[in-house]
């Protein structure tokens, strides 16, 4: 159960003409992206730029005021809950847990949407959820309450319940924030194999050097607009920076490996 | 922190050695059997003759038994109620049911009716309770979340309580007065088996209601939208913990009056042991709030046998002090 899962290079996550009003304020306005398996798809933008509202409503959390988001050939809205649940997987920015839970049984919680009301965990339930403890690197801190942990311990045991779902799409929020330079590595590292499994990701970003050496597309949003969508390389340059963020921006390589920075907000 | 550390497994060993829901079934069951056992009349009522056999069918029976409906039903709904709202200090009072019902069964003893006929009692509970209901419903909207929610129960809660106090107020005689303060205090006594017919489908269709929300309860540790990507649809649980709580909670005080604190204290004692889970807290509550209210009882029976002291007030008086020791231990907690 490790390998690629029947059915999943067939369907594609698609957000067409995508709009969302939030209180009357247009948030979201036509965004087109389609997500293939197999690939990691970066959504950036300034804070407010709307990444987080698409992510949820490519999730299927939020309806679309217009357009549709479809999986396949299937509306988001028209699917039966649970099904979405095993397609898709959300990870939300908010990391409040609300019961000391072990770390075992949240990461058990992805399980829910495979599972019968009544049915017993299955063998399936058990290995995904040791198979997605041990990628997150949480194995060791299994029987310990969530609550008390670190918050980069925090996110990763999150991320691990995220990955038990052992969905065909991972839509996370801003998943490396909080941290450290190694568990951020072995997050995306996670999700390169995901897409080598015929998985995909989307994932909104801040740290744009992560998203151009590990994305495989970006869309850049603006105002709830679609400022560019393209290759990382061809999204992330130092105009389209200007224009979305106003900062002066350089883009280049270190050791072969991608490196955007940020030199100063512009005037 | 380090403390905390040690700390965590352990605990959890202890919730994993010791199967909690066996301890709390036979608790309810030791309390039930004492309740039969237990009373003025003797202790055991060995044998039996016509008297005896009256005390235990029509006195005893129906008493543990609307003991264990009540206190399971607070119990369930005050465990729900925590889950869903993520909040340990929710109790099933909060969504204003129980003080619908105790307007309803007021004014079913303020008007006479509960004179007239001795079923108008409780049947004004359950309609106030109904009426509670359906307000915070409307009043909440169609897709709103748990704050909302919160706000209606305590807006229809208050309106119940002021409407109450009025009906006091202009108690036709002092004798109905003294008669609706006694039944807000909340009792199991002079209880016969038509109110055990009349609240048992209830208390037990509702919660059977309560039990189906535990998996959307554990989801939502994870917050609102987890819980949805999970599959939990937020409008029909809320729904169902609305309809549940009605039902149960509604019958138990139209048969009983208002009982505080236990649908508040029992999830939270028990919580620690089940492993902090939401759906296993559930039938565990059930079974320890008909143990609280079961032992309540049969104590007011042996210690003050003939004093016209109410289930409700010993509940309070229990209640009061925990609440106490739960703020003295958050703080410590939250403090430097």
């Amino acid at each position: 159960m490790t390998g690629a899962i029947p059915g999943a290079m067939t369907e594609t996550l698609h957000a067409r003409g995508v709009g969302v009003r939030l209180g009357g304020r247009r948030v979201l306005d036509k965004v087109d992206l389609s997500v293939e398996p197999g690939e990691i798809v970066a959504v950036i933008g300034a804070n407010g730029a709307g990444k987080s509202t698409l992510l949820r409503a490519m999730a299927g959390l939020i309806a679309p005021a217009e357009g549709a988001v479809t999986l396949g050939e299937c509306a988001l809205a028209d699917l039966d809950v649970r099904a979405r649940g095993r397609a898709i997987a959300y990870l939300p920015q908010e990391r409040t847990v609300h019961w000391p839970l072990t770390v075992r049984r949240l990461v058990g919680l992805g399980r829910l949407p495979h599972r019968a009301r009544v049915a017993a965990p299955s063998v399936d339930d058990r290995d995904a959820v040791e198979e997605a403890m041990d990628a997150m690197d949480v194995t060791a801190i299994a029987e310990r309450a969530v609550t008390e942990l670190s918050g980069g311990e925090r996110a990763r045991v999150l991320l691990a319940r995220a990955l038990a779902q052992r969905p065909r799409f991972l839509v996370a929020d801003e998943p490396t924030t909080g941290l450290d330079p190694a568990h951020g590595l072995t997050l995306f590292a996670q999700f390169v194999r995901m897409a080598t499994q015929g998985r995909a990701v989307i994932v909104a970003l801040h740290d744009l050097s992560l998203a151009a050496r590990y994305c495989h597309r970006a869309l850049l949003l603006k105002d709830g607009a679609t400022l560019a969508l393209g290759t990382a390389r061809a999204v992330l340059t130092p105009r389209h920076l200007a224009q979305a963020y106003g900062v002066r921006a350089t883009v280049t390589e270190i050791e072969g490996r991608p490196v955007v920075l940020p030199i100063e907000p512009l005037p | 922190m380090s403390e905390a550390v040690v700390d965590a497994p352990a605990r959890d060993g202890l919730a994993a050695r010791v199967p909690m829901i066996g301890v709390l079934a036979a608790v309810a069951v030791l309390a039930f059997v004492a309740s039969l056992l237990v009373g003025p009349a003797g202790i055991g009522l060995p044998g039996g003759g016509d008297a005896a056999r009256v005390i235990f069918w029509e006195i005893r029976l129906p008493r543990a038994l609307l003991g264990a409906l009540v206190g399971a039903a607070l119990g369930l709904s005050g465990a729900v109620l925590q889950g869903y709202l993520r909040n340990p200090l929710a109790e099933p009072g909060l969504l204003g049911i129980s003080g619908g019902a105790a307007l309803g069964a007021v004014v079913a003893i303020h008007t006479g009716a509960a004179g007239a006929f001795a079923i108008a009692l409780p049947a004004g509970g359950l309609i106030g309770a109904a009426v509670a209901a359906m307000a915070v419903m409307l009043l909440a909207g169609e897709r709103s979340g748990p704050i909302t929610l919160i706000l209606s129960g305590v807006a229809i809660s208050s309106l119940a309580g002021a409407l109450t106090t009025l009906a006091l107020n202009l108690s036709p005689n002092p004798f109905a007065l003294v008669e609706m303060l006694f039944w807000l205090l909340g009792s199991l006594t002079d209880r016969s088996l038509v109110h055990v017919w009349l609240a048992a489908p209830l208390i037990l269709l509702g919660g059977a209601l309560l039990l189906t929300t535990g998996r959307a309860l554990d989801a939502l540790t994870l917050g609102e939208e987890a819980a949805q990507n999970l599959g939990v649809d937020l409008v029909a649980l809320r729904n169902r913990i609305i309809a549940g709580t009605a039902l149960s909670v509604g019958a138990a005080t139209a048969v009983a009056g208002t009982i505080g604190f236990v649908g508040l204290v029992v999830p939270h004692l028990l919580r620690p042991l089940v492993g902090h889970e939401p759906r296993r807290l559930l039938p565990a509550s059930a079974l320890g709030g008909a143990a609280l209210i079961l032992t309540a009882d049969v104590a007011l029976r042996l210690f003050a046998p003939l004093s016209e002291i109410r289930l409700g007030v010993v509940t309070a008086l229990v209640g009061a002090p925990f609440f106490l020791w739960l703020i003295l231990k958050t703080r410590r907690e939250l403090g430097p």
